[in-house]
């Protein structure tokens, strides 16, 4: 029950804390003071108090995408183990629902920025799309890896991975910890595939999907995408953190694993450049490439210990 | 004669410019662009019910200025256009036809300039004006602007695009259309203040390019001081508006370091501008008759001190970002400026010399304290957006050898007044063209006096009026995502092209 309860407040506050934390740690390269890590919560509440304009070209699903978009990634988020490796909801294949489930949130803003009519969003939607459909596959090339070392077919697996592995077992957590990094980059449209501070609309790829959203809308949107970045950085903390540890220790090593990926993405912002737009698929790629590394690793090694 | 002659700053009996037929004129201009001239000024000027149209050409080889003209009677309606031969007239020949109504039959690209005010024919307005189509299954247009995110001017960009590659990019200005040049008729007393304002970044620019032409015509000799004080102001601009764009530069790519540092460094240049006249751009320092404000000796080992200080971060920050693969793989061959391009649509600034041309108006064109020195032209080959970024940074340092070459010499002029008073009208019926290369490249302002010494034409050209159209040839070809940071790399002024 404890578990349930830390695991709730985790996926609800978390969000704000993380990318309050990289922002913090994007001002502190700047030199700058910065915002309050809470600053993101200040924010939510200031938009949630907001009224709301929606453009007279759209239909009902550009009213219906954000909740929509927020719900599937709460429902992911569900999913994940957290603490203790275990996730409130856990059954045989939740990988495939996790991840579909995000792919429908994701449809629906898709379609709700070609909703606007904007050629901007329009824009906007197709970068969304064609980098999705790059992920998907490696994403679901690196669990099956993991799920057939483990034997686990629940996201559990990711923790597992040692004791079926042997000698590549490390190897593959580090391969996997990288690829799951490089999702979570592109997903959380961060620094080098996207910008999220800039203001030029041309060269955006998620914020510009949703120009058109304001006031709650917005803020569940921010929140939402905010709730993905932590979801995504749960997994790679599940393959650090090994199994049999007591709820306490788990929860600091869970915590400080999210935080220090927060201050990682944080520094990588403040040093790199973005990427050419085209050169964001071969950015993608190297996670297709480790992902298939890892397939072949796995394949090596189950047939050494004759799984 | 088919050309009389000139300099810059130097005046001319309006009487003395021939006046040729206009084929005449055209062969002319043809011949002329061969031996490597190019035209600086193209305008129109009413006389009674007739029109006069001048041309000033440059010889940047041996510090001239060519000057004709062609008077149009009130039934000539038309002309064979330039263009057609020579690219680098298309904007001119737009202006003029905008504002006398006279065509340049065959000019490819006959489309509005500026919006209202003086454009003979009021009937075109924003809604019709001439946008070029594509058509194609993958073929999309991206329309951007006038209004934009962020503060800054208004302009309408449209993009015919494939996918993410730009096909080609029109590029419509004139929303800040305010009738600058005939507010300079009639000798307002304003009319310093009113070119500190032609450009807002290019403050001292223009105000000394008014000025000296102001002077030339009042025949009066600057001091030496003022003369000192006023490059030293100009180089300071410089400085501090390349320094603002390479941190610019290095925030369209994302890169978070540079727009940091930069922006600090900026700061330190401007707030230089700020003790010596009271504004951070320059605004009130450079009048008629020399400069308003003075440089001590002790300002003078502050303005050298902080310098050392600015020089010191943009070395270490330059050097950081350009050996950062990220930085380069975003600037190196994006938004790429050929030589021959260049060359055809007459480009100036910074903007030409990165794209291989040798032209900068402080060497080619010299006045006042330039002329007392030897001038090496900074000059970049590869015409991309790192070749612009560089080229910001080599011209930096470059104005930094400048200033402290001045403040060792302010010590020696530290008697001279600051302020010429004269009571001269200004020389009747009389011409003088005025060129200063500002940060952006070369502001031309030409003054045209009647027989009462009041002017009655004042013709400004900002670099921005050539400019523009390379940008719209840079992004051809390139990713559509790559537009704003090919923008930011010419960083052109909206206002200064509207007037």
């Amino acid at each position: 029950m404890l578990e349930i309860l830390l695991n709730i407040i985790f996926l609800l506050t978390f969000p704000f804390l993380f990318i309050g934390i990289i922002n913090k740690t994007k001002a502190f390269w700047a030199g700058r003071k910065g915002a309050s890590v809470f600053q993101p919560f200040y924010d939510f509440i200031k938009l949630l108090k907001k009224g709301e304009v929606i453009s007279t070209t759209t239909s009902f699903v550009f009213a219906l995408s954000p909740s929509l978009m927020f719900a599937s990634v709460i429902f992911a988020g569900l999913l994940v183990p957290v603490f203790n490796h275990r996730a409130i909801l856990s059954f045989e294949g939740s990988f495939i629902l996790f991840a579909y489930i995000l792919a429908l949130g994701k449809f629906f803003s898709l379609i709700a920025a070609m909703d606007t009519g904007s050629s901007f969003e329009g824009m906007g939607a197709s970068r969304e799309a064609s980098f999705s459909t790059l992920v998907e596959p490696a994403f679901f090339i690196i669990m099956a890896s993991i799920i057939a070392l483990s034997g686990n077919y629940t996201f559990q697996s990711l923790s597992l991975i040692l004791q079926n592995s042997g000698s590549f077992g490390y190897l593959i957590i580090i391969l996997s910890v990288f690829a799951l990094f490089i999702m979570m980059l592109v997903e959380g449209c961060r620094v080098p595939v996207d910008d999220p501070n800039t203001h030029l609309e041309l060269t955006m790829i998620h914020e510009v999907m949703v120009l058109d959203n304001s006031g709650p809308d917005l803020a569940f949107i921010l929140y939402g995408s905010g709730m993905k970045m932590v979801i995504l950085a749960s997994l790679i903390a599940n393959l650090i953190i090994p199994t049999g540890l007591s709820l306490f220790y788990s929860v600091i090593a869970f915590v400080g694993i999210i935080f220090i990926l927060a201050i990682i993405i944080g520094t990588l912002e403040s040093s790199f450049a973005r990427l050419r737009m085209t050169h964001v698929f071969e950015f993608i790629f190297t996670m297709s490439s480790i992902s298939l590394i890892i397939l072949s690793l796995t394949m090596i090694s189950m047939n050494k210990h004759g799984g | 004669m088919k050309w009389i002659i000139s300099k810059n700053n130097q005046v001319i009996s309006l009487n003395e410019i021939p006046v040729l037929g206009i084929d005449e004129l055209r062969n002319e201009i043809i011949k002329q662009y061969k031996t490597d001239k190019r035209v600086v000024g193209f305008f129109g000027c009413a006389e009674y019910s007739n029109v006069r149209l001048y041309t000033i050409l440059a010889d940047d080889n041996k510090s001239e200025l060519l000057i004709s003209s062609v008077r149009f009677m009130a039934g000539e309606k038309s002309y064979p256009s330039i263009t057609k031969d020579i690219s680098a007239f298309q904007m001119f020949e737009r202006e003029f036809y905008e504002e006398f109504g006279i065509e340049p039959v065959g000019h490819p690209w006959l489309k509005p300039v500026r919006y209202s005010k003086n454009r003979f024919d009021k009937t075109q307005k924003i809604e019709n004006y001439p946008f070029f189509k594509m058509d194609g299954e993958e073929v999309h247009e991206v329309a951007v602007g006038p209004i934009h995110a962020g503060v800054i001017e208004p302009g309408h960009f449209r993009f015919m695009c494939n996918g993410e590659k730009v096909y080609h990019l029109e590029i419509q200005l004139g929303y800040q259309h305010r009738g600058t040049e005939s507010l300079f008729e009639n000798n307002n007393n304003f009319a310093p203040h009113l070119a500190e304002s032609i450009a807002g970044d290019t403050v001292i620019g223009h105000a000394i390019t008014y000025s000296n032409a102001v002077e030339a015509l009042l025949n009066i000799k600057i001091s030496d001081k003022a003369e000192l004080i006023r490059v030293l102001a100009l180089e300071l601009e410089r400085i501090a508006v390349h320094i603002g764009d390479l941190g610019a530069i290095s925030n369209d790519i994302g890169y978070l370091m540079g727009n940091s540092v930069f922006g600090a460094t900026r700061t330190l240049v401007i707030n230089t501008l700020l003790s010596i006249c009271g504004s951070r751009f320059g605004r009130g320092l450079i009048r008629v008759g020399g400069v308003a404000f003075d440089i001590d000796i002790e300002l003078s080992e502050k303005i050298s001190k902080t310098l050392d200080k600015v020089l010191k971060d943009v070395d270490k920050m330059t050097e950081t970002m350009f050996s950062s693969a990220s930085v380069l793989s975003r600037l190196e061959k994006t938004g790429t400026l050929s030589m021959e391009k260049a060359k055809m649509i007459g480009l100036v600034g910074i903007a030409t010399r990165a794209s291989g041309l040798s032209l900068d108006a402080r060497a080619d064109h010299s006045w006042g304290w330039y002329k007392k020195f030897s001038f090496d032209k900074e000059i970049l080959e590869s015409g991309d957006v790192f070749a612009r970024t560089h080229i910001r940074y080599k011209e930096i340092k470059q104005s930094m050898n400048i200033i402290k070459e001045l403040l060792n010499q302010i010590q020696d002029c530290k008697e001279d007044i600051l302020l010429v008073k004269s009571k001269n009208q200004l020389l009747g019926n009389s011409m003088v063209v005025s060129m200063v290369e500002g940060w952006r490249g070369e502001a031309v302002h030409t003054a045209l006096t009647n027989n009462e010494g009041q002017i009655f034409r004042y013709k400004i050209k900002d670099p921005s009026f050539n400019n523009w159209y390379g940008l719209a040839l840079a992004v051809r070809n390139n990713g559509i995502s790559d537009f704003p940071l090919c923008n930011k790399s010419f960083n052109l002024s909206y206002c200064g092209n509207d007037l």
